[in-house]
């Protein structure tokens, strides 16, 4: 039997990790993929508390959260698409009209 | 027995977290992307919850990383590492606040005193279609119908930020429509 801090300590370093990846890449699609990397561990942290706790709504906390992050990725890569074409850069040090 | 499959499982979700923020190149991160999920999938039938594995299979590991693909593929010339300015000092520096983080993180499992096993075992049928698709229908009916709205939205969204600025485009185009390939071609090249 798996403890329960197991999964909550690996939750835990795979969203500190996903952390380190939206600070420190400039590559827009792969902050894109670090902030997938934390929602999982979030999702592994709800899957893992729904079985402690026995119960199913952790569970589907994990199912509106892929929901959400399947939106989130369709648009924020049409996204990146359009800054592209438009500026022909995936670099987030180049996109920076709104930092004044 | 669940012990010998949530090591491998679990280091390897690690080092695929590694490769995402580590490899050099956007498809390499997006193939360690893909090796976290299905472990992740290992590891959510190991806690009974079959369900979500089942959609994390085919909702991540199959659309979402197929779609960064797509996109990868898309922009090929610019998915290397651009050369970021001043970048050490704030290397460390993000790499020292995510340490904390996790160091608050542990602290918070550590304080919850969460016992050592997983609690009682599941009943039967806990985490299946049927199960899930009970709560969905039932407790959760309102967040499911705004789950749709938000899809509906994120569908429009997509077809508006892909087709609006082709609009644009051609406003500008016909606005200056004697100087308007020139400008263009120079910025795609640059």
């Amino acid at each position: 039997m798996v403890p329960l801090p197991a999964y909550l300590v690996l939750g835990a370093l795979l969203f500190s990790l996903g952390m380190i990846g939206v600070l420190v890449r400039r590559n827009a699609l792969i902050v894109f993929m670090s902030i997938e990397l934390m929602l999982n561990s979030v999702n592994l942290t709800f899957v893992a508390l729904s079985r402690h706790l026995a119960s199913m709504d952790g569970q589907l906390a994990v199912f509106f959260t892929i929901v959400v992050a399947g939106v989130e990725v369709v648009v924020g890569l049409a996204i990146i698409v359009e800054i592209f074409r438009s500026r022909a850069t995936v670099n987030l040090d180049d996109v920076d009209l709104l930092r004044g | 027995m669940e012990l010998a499959l949530f090591i491998p499982f679990a280091a390897l979700a690690l080092a695929g977290g590694l490769g995402v923020i580590a490899s050099g190149r956007a498809i390499h991160s997006a193939l360690s992307l893909l090796l976290v999920l299905s472990s992740l999938a290992v590891l959510y039938l190991l806690l009974g919850a079959q369900f979500i594995a089942v959609l994390q299979v085919i909702i991540y590991a199959g659309a979402i990383v197929v779609l960064f693909l797509f996109v990868i593929m898309l922009l090929h010339m610019a998915t290397g590492e651009p050369a970021a300015r001043g970048v050490r000092p704030w290397r460390a520096g993000a790499t020292v606040a995510a340490a904390l983080f996790f160091a608050a993180l542990l602290s918070a499992v550590i304080r919850t005193r969460a016992t050592a096993d997983l609690g009682v075992a599941p009943a039967v049928g806990f985490g299946t279609a049927e199960a899930v698709g009970r709560t969905l229908f039932t407790r959760f009916l309102l967040p499911f119908e705004l789950a749709s709205v938000i899809l509906l939205v994120g569908i429009i969204g997509a077809v508006v930020l892909a087709k609006g600025s082709l609009t644009l485009r051609v406003h500008a185009e016909s606005r200056a429509a004697d100087e308007a390939e020139e400008p263009r071609e120079e910025a795609l090249t640059r």
